[in-house]
C-alpha cells in the first residue's frame, strides 16, 4: 500500500497519524484499559481486603484461585499497559533532548513489561500450586 | 480550579507504586519468609502511610479518570460543570479512600 509503487502522495500516508505516526492507537488504548480498570477496581478491592491479614498459606490459596488469578491477571494487562501509555505522554511533554526522550521511553517499556511478566508469573505460579 | 496536574501526579505516584504490588505477588509466589517481609513493612508505620497514599492516589485518579470519561464522550465543558465534575472527583477520591480503609479495618482488622 505505502510502498515505493503506491500511488499515495506522502502527504496522505501520513495524514492522520500525528507526530507519533500511529495515530490514535495510543489514546484509543489508554480509554480502552481505563474503562477496563473502572470495571475491575471493585472486584480487585474485594481481593485485597480479603488477603489482610491472612498469612502466605492463606493468601497463596486465595491468589491461585481461578476467578480471582483471572481477575487480577486482566488488572495487570490493562493496568501495565494504561502505566506504559500515560509514561510515555508525560515523557513526550517534559524531555525535549531526542536522545534522552527516546531511552526514557525505553526505560519506560522495559519497566512496564518487567512489573506486568513479574506480576503474571507470580500470579500463574501460584496457580499452578508449586 | 486546575487538578489535571494532580490527575498527572497520582498516576506517576501509581506507577512507581504498582513496584508494590509487583513485590507482594512476587512475595506471596516465593514463600512465608518471603511474604512475611512484606506483611513487616505494610504493617510498619511507614508501610501502612504509603498504602494508605497508594488508595488515595488509585481512587482520586479513578474519578479523575471518570470526569474524562465524561469530557471524552462530549458532556460538562461548561465552567461551571467542569467546577463541579473537578471538586466532585476531588471530594469522592477521598470518601472513596476513606471508605476503603474503614471496610479493610472492619472486614481484616480482627485477623
Amino acid at each position: 500500500m505505502s510502498g515505493p509503487s503506491s500511488m499515495r502522495t506522502p502527504l496522505e500516508r501520513v495524514r492522520g497519524l500525528g507526530s507519533a505516526h500511529t495515530g490514535t492507537s495510543d489514546f484509543w488504548r489508554q480509554r480502552l484499559t481505563a474503562v477496563a480498570m473502572t470495571l475491575l477496581i471493585v472486584p480487585v478491592i474485594v481481593v485485597v481486603i480479603m488477603l489482610i491479614g491472612r498469612n502466605h498459606a492463606g493468601a497463596a490459596q486465595i491468589l491461585g484461585s481461578i476467578p480471582i488469578a483471572i481477575i487480577l491477571l486482566l488488572f495487570i494487562v490493562a493496568s501495565t499497559w494504561h502505566m506504559k501509555i500515560g509514561m510515555q505522554v508525560v515523557i513526550e511533554d517534559y524531555i525535549h533532548n531526542e536522545k534522552l526522550k527516546i531511552a526514557s521511553v525505553m526505560a519506560n517499556n522495559f519497566f512496564c513489561v518487567a512489573v506486568a511478566l513479574a506480576s503474571i508469573y507470580a500470579i500463574l505460579k501460584l496457580s499452578s500450586g508449586v | 480550579m486546575a487538578l489535571s496536574i494532580v490527575h498527572r501526579a497520582t498516576g506517576l505516584a501509581l506507577y512507581f507504586g504498582t513496584l508494590l504490588l509487583a513485590w507482594w505477588l512476587i512475595a506471596a509466589a516465593t514463600g512465608p519468609t518471603a511474604y512475611a517481609n512484606v506483611q513487616a513493612f505494610t504493617g510498619s508505620a511507614i508501610g501502612k502511610l504509603i498504602v494508605f497514599g497508594y488508595t488515595w492516589a488509585l481512587m482520586h485518579h479513578l474519578c479523575s479518570g471518570i470526569r474524562h470519561f465524561v469530557w471524552d464522550l462530549g458532556y460538562g465543558f461548561k465552567a461551571n460543570e467542569r467546577e463541579a465534575l473537578t471538586w466532585g472527583a476531588l471530594v469522592a477520591g477521598i470518601a472513596l479512600t476513606v471508605l476503603v480503609w474503614i471496610i479493610a479495618y472492619a472486614v481484616g482488622g480482627g485477623r
